[in-house]
């Protein structure tokens, strides 16, 4: 099969999702010829035209606004935001807008708009162009969310965004833009709340998200010469959440890592860890363990940055302990 | 008052349009005083002739955004008393099956995009609507309703920036009733408020929103240029709000006085003003008008003890639509 990379086949998906629906417009900034700064977009705006591929002025909220209502009059847009950092400024649109409108309305509006944005850190961009917000959009009811890990992940999940008919906020590893994976030619879709179990393993559950299941998979190689045999798990939508193929995974290994880039405190690994303790509790040998960017904001230096981050070592380390008994955190 | 025109039935049906929003605030009043109704509501009593001038200038392809003083643009855009009533109460049969409430009621089939609790939060979607109109070549108009306080709310003028650039069927209607919540408009807006759309290169005007057949007149030419694509536009209406800025701000003297209210009421209702001058043309009689008001008042009265009788929504209905299918 052809290898793609993450970046080609959000591209591709994106041009598909245009080419088959009239209804589906890209809108953002210099998301036209300059394709954005990550050229993610490059040349759709040389097939669709400036009416459908939109470079705003710098005004996220204005233009998440735009969405919305465009969302809710019957065109599908597309939002590009540079940063996912940005995603403080637009939360109002986001949360108390988009999120909202379906339920507020008892069903009869609803906006089908995808927001696509980035997370990940060392990149040494620093505190205000690393961070990781997906806990911060996944904590809100009305809002999905998916985290690509690979090239193939990437094209499936946002033609799937694009065809839903509710806010889906798609979160890409800016790390990940140049990686290559096997892309099919022929058309595929990937279901939102389906986990994808990447590794078969007996001993141990590691789930990651987004560039943390590259982590746990390295982890799992390290914990393989050694012995131990790891289940690796991609959940790829945070919402909706696949909790069965976790639940079921837990109950055959007993022990579980839960990996995400996003701060530790309150985030994502916080929830699918209190979900296995909660619904999985008999089965399990260990406390499930979260690993998440450590509660600083990201550092420049980077000396310092790559220790914010999860690293498949850690996860090793962690995971032998686990799996030998010990109890990580005892006081 | 403008130049009287010959549509009496047009006529005829701003003023039914404008006593159906009194008398709907004044029962919605009455429901809160009586506790019967839940939360807190804003009354739009005393701002009838801008709701109305302007929804009677659209139809129910154009689309509205509207505000937490909401009653009024939903009345005026064709909404029926008991879906409202009902959802004011909470009931099943809201217009929302009671998930929206007096703050959030949206009635699509009239093109009412929905009131909305953060002030100038819907001038997004108000400003993307109008996007969408242009995007796929539909000559819709979108109207966003919005207070003066919230022209101090930075999304303004980042959407106003966009509609100009890109000159999209949107009218801005400003209802400048001289207040934001309990501070006067002087206190949080600098300078002119038809000043900051014109900066923008977008085309404003001001004009006495207690004076129906002026919005109506003024709304219908920005209405036809907008749909030509000479949009955007930027209206300010001059108003009032008779109630205080909710329901329970009764004792207000400490930001207005009784005497500018009584001003207001008694000489330029806009309800009143109409009625002199339908009387006046020959257009109705004062019994004609009477017959009107008396069927208005007996419609909503029947939709209030409807909506009282009506079933709350089952416990099952709150988890549906957090998503669409
Ligand atoms: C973002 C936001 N800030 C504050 C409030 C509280 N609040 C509700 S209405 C209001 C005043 C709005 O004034 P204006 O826009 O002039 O509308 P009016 O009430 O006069 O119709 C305020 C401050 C809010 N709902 N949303």
């Amino acid at each position: 099969m052809r290898e793609i990379t993450l970046s080609q086949a959000v591209n591709e998906a994106i041009a598909e999702e245009m080419r088959r629906d009239a209804s589906v417009f890209l809108m953002g900034e210099d998301v036209a010829e300059a394709g954005t700064p990550f050229k993610v977009l490059s040349g759709l705006v040389e097939e669709f035209g400036t009416e459908r591929v939109i470079d705003t002025p710098i005004s996220e909220p204005g233009f998440v606004g735009l969405a919305v209502g465009a969302a809710m009059t019957g065109a599908r847009p597309i939002v590009d935001l540079m940063f996912g950092d940005f995603i403080y400024l637009v939360m109002d649109q986001l949360c108390n807008q988009a999120a909202k409108q379906h339920y507020m309305s008892g069903g009869k509006l609803t906006v089908p708009m995808v927001l696509r944005t980035n997370m990940g850190a060392t990149r040494r961009s620093a505190a205000q162009h690393s961070q990781s917000l997906q806990a911060l959009v996944a904590h809100i009811p009305g809002l999905k969310v998916a985290m690509p890990s690979s090239a193939y992940e990437a094209k499936g999940l946002m033609k799937t965004a694009i065809r839903d008919n509710n806010p889906v906020v798609i979160f890409e590893d800016k790390l990940m833009y140049q990686d290559k994976a096997p892309v099919p030619e022929e058309e595929y879709l990937i279901p939102f709340g389906v986990a994808n179990v990447k590794r078969q393993g007996t001993d141990i559950t590691l789930i990651g998200t987004s560039s943390m299941v590259q982590v746990a998979e390295k982890a799992a190689e390290i914990l393989a010469l050694e012995g131990i045999s790891a289940e690796v798990i991609d959940p790829r939508t945070m919402v909706p959440l696949d909790e069965a193929t976790l639940l079921e995974s837990v109950k055959k290994t007993s022990r579980a890592i839960v990996i995400d880039e996003g701060h530790q405190s309150y985030g994502v690994t916080a929830e699918i860890a209190s979900r296995l303790n909660e619904k999985a509790f008999y089965h399990l040998d260990a406390p499930v363990l979260r690993m998440g960017a450590m509660d600083v904001p990201v550092p420049f230096s980077p000396a310092l940055e790559d220790l914010t981050v999860p690293t498949p070592e850690q996860v090793a380390a962690n995971a032998r302990k686990l799996c030998a008994g010990e109890l990580i955190h005892a006081a | 008052m403008a130049k009287a025109k010959s549509n009496t039935e047009d006529y005829l049906r701003m003023y039914r349009q404008m006593v159906r929003i009194r008398t709907f605030e004044d029962n919605a009043n009455q429901l809160y005083l009586s506790a019967k109704m839940p939360g807190l509501t804003h009354m739009y009593s005393g701002e009838e002739a801008v709701a109305v001038g302007i929804c009677e200038a659209l139809t129910d392809d154009d689309r509205i955004t509207s505000t937490h003083r909401g009653h009024g643009h939903c009345v005026a855009k064709g909404a029926e008393f008991k879906q409202m009533f009902c959802e004011l109460l909470g009931k099943a049969e809201g217009y929302c099956r009671g998930k929206g409430g007096s703050m959030h009621i949206a009635d699509q089939s009239h093109g009412n995009l929905g009131a909305n609790a953060i002030v100038g939060g819907s001038m997004g979607i108000a400003t993307g609507s109008a996007l969408r109109a242009k995007l796929q070549g539909a000559d819709d108009v979108t109207v966003c309703f919005f207070g003066d306080g919230a022209t101090a709310q930075g999304l303004m003028y980042e959407v106003m920036n966009m509609a100009a650039l890109w000159n999209l069927p949107v009218i801005y209607a400003c209802e400048n009733n001289g207040y934001s919540e309990y501070t006067k408009t002087e206190e949080i807006a600098a300078g002119s408020i038809t000043a900051r759309a014109e900066a923008f290169g977008i085309e404003a005007h001001r004009v006495d929103g207690q004076d129906v057949l002026a919005v109506n007149d003024l709304t219908r030419k920005l209405v036809a240029r907008a749909r030509k694509g000479e949009g955007p536009f930027f209206m300010e209406l001059m108003t009032y709000r008779y109630h205080g800025h909710h329901v329970g701000d009764i004792n207000r003297e400490y930001y207005r006085s009784k005497a500018e209210e009584k001003e207001w009421k008694e000489n330029r209702d806009p309800i009143i003003r109409f009625r002199a001058h339908l009387v006046s043309e020959g257009i109705a009689t004062e019994d004609d008008l009477d017959a009107m008001n008396a069927e208005v008042e007996k419609d909503a009265a029947e939709a209030v003890a409807y909506a009282l009788d009506a079933a709350y929504p089952d416990a099952s209905e709150v988890d549906m639509h957090v998503f669409a299918a």
